[in-house]
């Protein structure tokens, strides 16, 4: 297959198959390598032997846990925000006709000990047992301004600049206790640490508003979470498929012998790559940070995730198939919050019966799985327990000059916004022009077009 | 019109194409789809989806939701995501090369262990036109279909010969009437991306 490409893409994380598929729309000639023989690099969904192998490799997963088939572990839990980007480029790609989504049915928060639902909105607000009777009445004051704040029209601004008053200044105003603000700044702006309480307050408006869309997007008022039934490793094949269809080569289990280079110092440029299917030459690579471990560097954040298999509902949730529940830092004496994402059979990643809740957060000690405590109070009696720890990475330079340009690791955060953050600087890096989403033809559409 | 008109009875199946590069899946399915046929057709890009309805009979209309491999077979890098749910299967080989049969029943064994246990398989040798160049006896290809609880069709998507068959024999196998009756009865929990609620009020949590 000695062959020229325009790209060659190596790892198929959800990175990568998103830059892979915009990239193969375009017209781009695609080939998209990894050397592992599944698809989703670190942001794939494994089977139980596969999970079994990689966390656990001493232990057999117990009998009652079913057929493999059944479970679609993520490896990095995320879900997406119905109003996010990810969700805008899947519906413009239209690779929504390979994924099925489902909304996540609840959004709980802990405060004092004990976990309650997310207010959706001013009226649940009201309801809400997180707060006291006075509280409850400041909360909807300040959600009622959130909602009417326009940019144009100072008389619904209450006199604050968002780009200087601080997140403080604006809390302060409407008078609100502190495990409020946790619950304002953690389970709705989605802040994962303290810093942004001395940041202006825009960002925090922006993903307020962005929460607040999210949870209107799909109605029932449930959550702003949507999740892919199969699990998120759902989402790398989806674009990997619209890449494909629109002529990118894919190759699997397909290790690395050679990466090739032209020039030298300070002029030295990614040239190809050798593997056992010949040579193939193209002037541009994306790939994940592991295929350059010499060009990246740790962030210095490391994230310990739990996978706890259970076989009961989450208690307190209303039996819930699917839920976030977010632990602010400060509740539990911590700098970086405790998210648990819970899924379960009603979205076929494991089997009949069985709930996946997956811990996760950043590392402050070098005990970790310590710091976990009290999540595993909150989710009670689980069946196992697998735990990693990631070292997260980022690439020492933007790629323009040596033509290597290599994604960011999954964060801790609970969505994809990052994520899809960096997929549109790295396509702004690649292609030297902002994304600018081209909506494609629904496969309603295409048959009407075929009809005719 | 009158009041006893049955309700339409509809039936959707995901049909999967498997079978090495250049065998003629593609060519199969535009047979199938467009009734045409194109000599020069290339590997196959952008033809992303494809569907096509037959009747059946008693008013039945069985609608097959058609993916192709989009070239993902060429280094066997097909995802689980193609297999799943996949209800039928057209396993194609190419009549004038022996090793093709042999790398169908590769991609037989492969959706025995990844597809749905009830999947319809046909087993289908494309290139009849050239009866000439004939590597693949029609009697060795039908054993093994029989041997494997398999259809067998042999057809050329070139002149049509045989095409119709293979989706009219796959849609007899087919649980048609599960089907009917499930999706009836199927409440619809899923949310269309593509279609955000217009329920703009801000909702009561009644």
């Amino acid at each position: 297959m000695d062959e020229n490409y325009d790209v060659i893409v190596l790892g198929t994380g959800l990175t990568e198959c998103v830059l892979s598929g915009l990239l193969s729309v375009e017209g781009k000639k695609v080939l998209h390598i990894d050397r592992q023989d599944f698809y989703g690099g670190e942001s794939a969904s494994l089977n139980l032997t596969q999970v079994y192998n990689k966390f656990a490799p001493t232990r057999k997963p117990d009998q009652s846990l079913g057929k493999d088939r059944d479970w679609c572990v993520d490896l990095i839990p995320k879900f997406l925000m119905a109003s996010g980007e990810l969700t805008n480029i899947l519906v413009h790609t239209d690779v929504t006709r390979y994924v099925e989504f489902k909304q996540v049915t609840g959004s709980y928060v802990y405060r004092d000990g004990k976990i309650a639902k997310v207010p959706a909105n001013e009226m649940e607000a009201l309801k809400s047992p997180l707060m006291g009777i006075f509280e409850k009445r400041r909360m909807k004051k300040f959600l009622e301004f959130v909602a009417a704040y326009k940019e144009d029209e100072a008389s619904t601004h209450a006199g604050f600049d968002f780009d200087k008053n601080t997140a403080t200044e604006v809390f302060y105003k409407y008078g609100l206790e502190s495990g409020t603000k946790d619950f304002i700044g953690h389970a709705m702006a989605l802040w994962s640490k303290d810093d942004y309480l001395q940041e202006p307050f825009r960002q925090t408006y922006d993903r307020l508003t962005l929460y607040f869309d999210s949870m209107k997007k799909f109605g029932g008022g449930k959550s702003p979470y949507l999740y892919p039934l199969y699990g998120l490793g759902e989402l790398p094949q989806g674009f990997a498929r619209l890449s494909a269809i629109y002529g990118g080569t894919y190759m699997l289990d397909t290790p690395i012998d050679e990466i090739l280079y032209e020039g030298e110092g300070e002029d030295k440029k990614f040239a190809g790559v050798v593997t056992k299917e010949g040579t193939a030459r193209a002037p541009i690579v994306i790939a994940d940070p592991t295929y350059f471990p010499d060009r990246v560097s740790k962030t210095g954040e490391r994230v310990i995730r739990a996978m706890c298999i259970l076989d009961h509902p989450i208690a307190n949730t209303a039996e819930s198939d699917s839920l976030q529940i977010i632990i602010p830092q400060n509740q539990v004496g911590r700098k970086n919050d405790i998210y648990i994402a819970v899924v379960s059979s009603a979205h076929n990643v494991c089997a009949k019966g069985h709930y996946l809740a997956i811990i996760s957060t950043v590392c402050e000690t070098d005990r970790p799985h310590i710091e976990l405590d009290p999540a595993f109070k909150v989710i009670g009696q689980t069946k196992d327990v697998l735990m990693g720890i990631s070292e997260l990475y980022q690439p020492l330079d933007s790629g323009s000059k040596n033509g290597i340009y290599i994604s960011k690791s999954y964060d801790p955060s609970s969505h994809f916004e990052t994520t899809t953050d960096d997929i549109k600087d790295i396509y702004t890096r690649v292609t030297g022009k902002p994304l600018v989403l081209q909506k494609r033809a629904t496969a309603e559409e295409e048959e009407a077009l075929a009809a005719n | 019109m009158s009041i006893e008109d049955p309700i339409p009875r509809f039936a959707q199946f995901k049909l999967v194409l498997l079978g090495e590069s250049a065998v003629g899946k593609s060519s199969i399915v535009h047979r199938f789809v467009k009734d045409s046929f194109d000599d020069l057709r290339e590997s196959t890009i952008g033809a992303a989806f494809l569907t096509q309805t037959i009747k059946l009979a008693n008013d039945t209309t069985v609608k097959f939701e058609i993916w192709d491999t989009a070239g993902q077979e060429r280094y066997k890098s097909l995802a689980p995501m193609y297999y799943r749910n996949a209800n039928c299967a057209v396993v194609v080989y190419d009549i004038t090369q022996l090793a093709s049969l042999e790398r169908a029943k590769n991609w037989i064994k492969e959706l025995q262990r990844q597809a749905n246990a009830d999947i319809t398989i046909a087993l289908t040798g494309n290139k009849l036109d050239l009866e000439a160049e004939r590597e693949v006896s029609t009697g060795e290809a039908q054993q093994y279909a029989i041997d494997n609880g398999l259809l067998f069709c042999e057809v050329s998507a070139k002149t049509g010969d045989g095409i119709r068959d293979v989706f009219y024999r796959i849609a007899e196998q087919l649980p048609v009437e599960e089907q009917i009756r499930s999706t009836m009865s199927r409440s619809k929990p899923r949310i269309n991306l593509n279609k955000p609620s217009t329920n703009t009020d801000q909702g009561c949590a009644c």
